[in-house]
């Protein structure tokens, strides 16, 4: 027979929870803004919309400033070095394991806090959705400026765009983030680690060794 | 010893306040008094007669004025080549002067202009007082039919022009209070802060030629010539080139608003875009509709009728056919670089089509226009059914329609008198002509918002060429990303469930 118990462990240190959840919000209302601007619906009018979908994107350019400076001064960004190692028992997991009761393949550690999985998403969302709409985003909201920064062949449509197209990616994203958040040992287990910094992890135990 | 200097103080205070009230009385007015003269001691028996007085002093003031668009209703577009003006042009309200001179020239500042016999180079032939006149008295259409009055005491008070000078014959345009222009009509003699923020009696009381600076009687901001996008920036004392102010630009610069992004759109956005947001926004409607097509039609007792709606506006007339008003008007939106193209009584034009009198040119991106705001007119015109081209119908005198209403001989010598060829089959096709709008400028907090563009149907929904954020979207690339979103969302819903499900059975199959 075996037993489980809870050991905790500190993954998330205080800057990076303060830039992961305003992050989080200011995502989440740059998405609302953004698809008003877009014309998807209209709530806040245009203006209103606009004025914070822009505030809310200076703010996220300062913020990710120091979390580029942190991950570098820290050697924090080596937890986003690729792996392959367990990635198929991550997959196998998500999509059978979980539903057998199973313990996920993968215990994060103060040297690499993402499952391999995981780390491929963020990665993708660091490397390629971020600056996709960070880049088109920026051209957009200079588009009066184009010809003093020496910026030719471009159109407002295409900037466009390629935006909407990282905003869609982001919503994506977003969707199966929360979502997965849910799939630790209780619905809220990843979402309290998040909060308090300290992961609580299952760990299987002999009968005889907790007796 | 205090009390004096006290005293002395004032005194020197009050005496100061003398001196600056005299100056500001004097600020504004002129030098000469005109009542001293005694060349304007009169009396004058005509027009001319004080036009010869005002020359024996203002030695150049003829000439200048020969050199102007309003005395030789004639202008050369250089960038098209026409020959545009009054005297040339067509447009769809009373349509043409050609053979109509003898009326239509009530409104040109000159005397004695009935047919081609005039002399254009006459001195005493310039009209001085219809511009000049200070009292409000000058009436040129009793001077025309040879009544003389009190042309000695508006001689005596002559000085700039003013709103209601210029209004005589620009508010009137096209036959009526507010007919032409939709931005222009007699609301402009004492308007208030709302119907133009400039020129608010109250307030800044801006004339006409506060914007249209005038420079050897050549009044600036013509239409024929339109300075469409002023990129010459503020005007100031010493600037060379452009003693126009009859651009916003000239006072305000282009970057006038203090958020950016506003100052922004200049690129692509006229100021009257935003600031003008309705015209006709006085105290009169202006005319949108005129179909001549069902003129003609007469009373019980076989006479002209005249049809009025209940606010009063006339909406059948039988010498001119129907018409619509309409007041506080959207605008249409076109792209507009200054020049005009004008289908003239020579022109052929597609008859199958809407024809338009004349055409704003420019595009999104020729680097000379902006997105302006344009009273649309239209309505329904004669037209030469065989050569494709425009009828000048004659319309006024004894043999014209309104008096004959027999529109194959209008027709007839309209032409003949233009000198244009003409088949002798005539039909009313519909028509429609462009005016920009300039006036009526309103206070901020009416002027546009970003969602009157930015959105779905927004004001600029004729304006294709450039993609407006909030209006435009690429179809495929929403469809896609909504029905990705949705296909996620039922995708973690699924897994969700078989979590739930799963774990339900473990549970039970534990016990």
């Amino acid at each position: 027979m075996t037993n489980t118990t809870i050991k905790r462990v500190y993954i998330f240190k205080g800057f990076e929870r303060f830039w992961h959840w305003a992050q989080a919000l200011l995502i989440m209302v740059m998405a609302v803004t953004g698809f008003e601007i877009h014309g998807t619906y209209s709530w806040l009018g245009f203006q209103t919309a606009d004025y914070w979908h822009i505030t809310c994107a200076w703010t996220l350019i300062g913020l990710w400033v120091f979390a580029i400076f942190w991950h570098l001064t820290t050697g924090e960004w080596r937890h986003y070095i690729p792996t392959t190692d367990k990635l198929m028992d991550v997959v196998r997991y998500y999509s059978m394991g979980i539903f057998k009761g199973e313990h996920h393949p993968y215990k994060p550690t103060q040297v690499r806090k993402h499952n391999p999985l995981q780390l491929l998403a963020y990665l993708g969302f660091k490397l390629a959705m971020a600056p996709l709409i960070w880049v088109t985003g920026m051209l957009y909201m200079f588009y009066n400026d184009w010809a003093a920064f020496g910026i030719s062949g471009l159109d407002l449509e295409l900037v466009a765009t390629l935006h909407t197209l990282g905003a869609f990616l982001l919503l994506l994203f977003l969707v199966v983030h929360i979502y997965l958040i849910t799939t630790g040992h209780t619905v809220f287990a990843h979402m309290k680690a998040m909060i308090t910094g300290w992961d609580e992890q299952e760990e299987e135990v002999k009968e005889e060794d907790a007796s | 010893m205090l009390y004096l200097s006290i005293k002395k103080t004032l005194q020197i205070v009050f005496g100061l306040s003398i001196v600056a009230l005299a100056f500001t009385v004097q600020a504004g007015t002129t030098t000469a008094d005109h009542s001293k003269f005694v060349e304007l001691k009169g009396p004058f028996e005509s027009g001319p007669a004080v036009t010869k007085a005002c020359l024996q002093c203002h030695t150049e003031a003829a000439k200048q004025v020969h050199q102007t668009k309003h005395w030789t209703w004639q202008f050369k577009n250089e960038e098209t080549g026409q020959l545009l003006g009054k005297r040339n042009v067509v447009n769809n309200f009373c349509i043409s002067t050609q053979s109509n001179i003898g009326a239509c020239s009530s409104c040109h500042v000159g005397y004695g202009w009935k047919d081609d016999s005039f002399d254009f180079t006459s001195e005493p032939n310039v009209d001085c007082l219809v511009c000049h006149d200070q009292t409000g008295l000058y009436d040129k259409k009793k001077l025309r039919e040879g009544k003389v009055s009190n042309l000695a005491k508006i001689a005596k008070k002559v000085g700039e022009t003013s709103r209601t000078s210029c209004g005589t014959c620009h508010f009137k345009g096209g036959g009526g209070k507010a007919v032409k222009h939709g931005d222009l009509d007699p609301s402009f003699d004492a308007p208030d802060k709302f119907v133009d923020v400039h020129m608010d009696a109250d307030g800044l009381n801006f004339t006409c030629s506060t914007c249209h600076t005038t420079d050897a009687h050549m009044v600036t901001g013509s239409r024929y010539a339109a300075a469409a996008k002023d990129t010459t920036g503020q005007d100031y004392p010493g600037k060379k080139g452009d003693i126009s102010r009859a651009t916003c630009v000239s006072c305000h610069d282009d970057q006038v608003h203090e958020n950016q992004k506003l100052n922004d759109h200049i690129d692509k956005v006229a100021c009257q875009t935003c600031h003008i947001p309705h015209f006709a926004r006085g105290d009169y409607p202006s005319k949108m509709w005129w179909d001549w097509s069902t003129a003609g039609k007469m009373g019980e007792d076989g006479k002209p009728i005249s049809v009025l709606d209940e606010a009063g506006n006339e909406i059948y007339n039988s010498k001119k056919g129907d018409f619509t008003w309409e007041q506080d008007v959207v605008p249409a939106y076109r792209w507009f670089n200054g020049t005009v193209q004008y289908t003239l009584p020579t022109d052929k034009f597609d008859p199958t089509t809407i024809v338009e009198v004349n055409k704003f040119l420019g595009s999104a991106d020729d680097g000379k226009s902006l997105i302006w705001p344009i009273k649309l007119m239209k309505g329904k015109q004669p037209y030469d059914t065989e050569l494709n081209t425009f009828i000048t119908p004659h319309t006024t005198g004894k043999d014209g329609y309104w008096k004959t209403f027999d529109w194959p001989s209008a027709m007839e010598k309209g032409m003949a008198k233009a000198g244009l060829p003409y088949s002798g089959k005539f039909g009313f096709i519909e028509t429609e002509m462009s005016w920009p709008i300039a006036h009526m400028v309103a206070p901020a907090n009416e002027a546009l918002a970003c969602k009157d563009c930015h959105s779905k149907d927004g004001r600029l929904a004729e304006i294709k060429d450039i993609y407006i954020p909030g209006r435009d979207n690429n179809d495929w690339l929403d469809k896609a990303g909504f029905i990705l979103l949705a296909l996620t969302l039922a995708g973690v819903g699924v897994h969700a469930l078989i979590r739930v499900f799963s774990r339900r059975q473990q549970k039970q199959g534990g016990v």
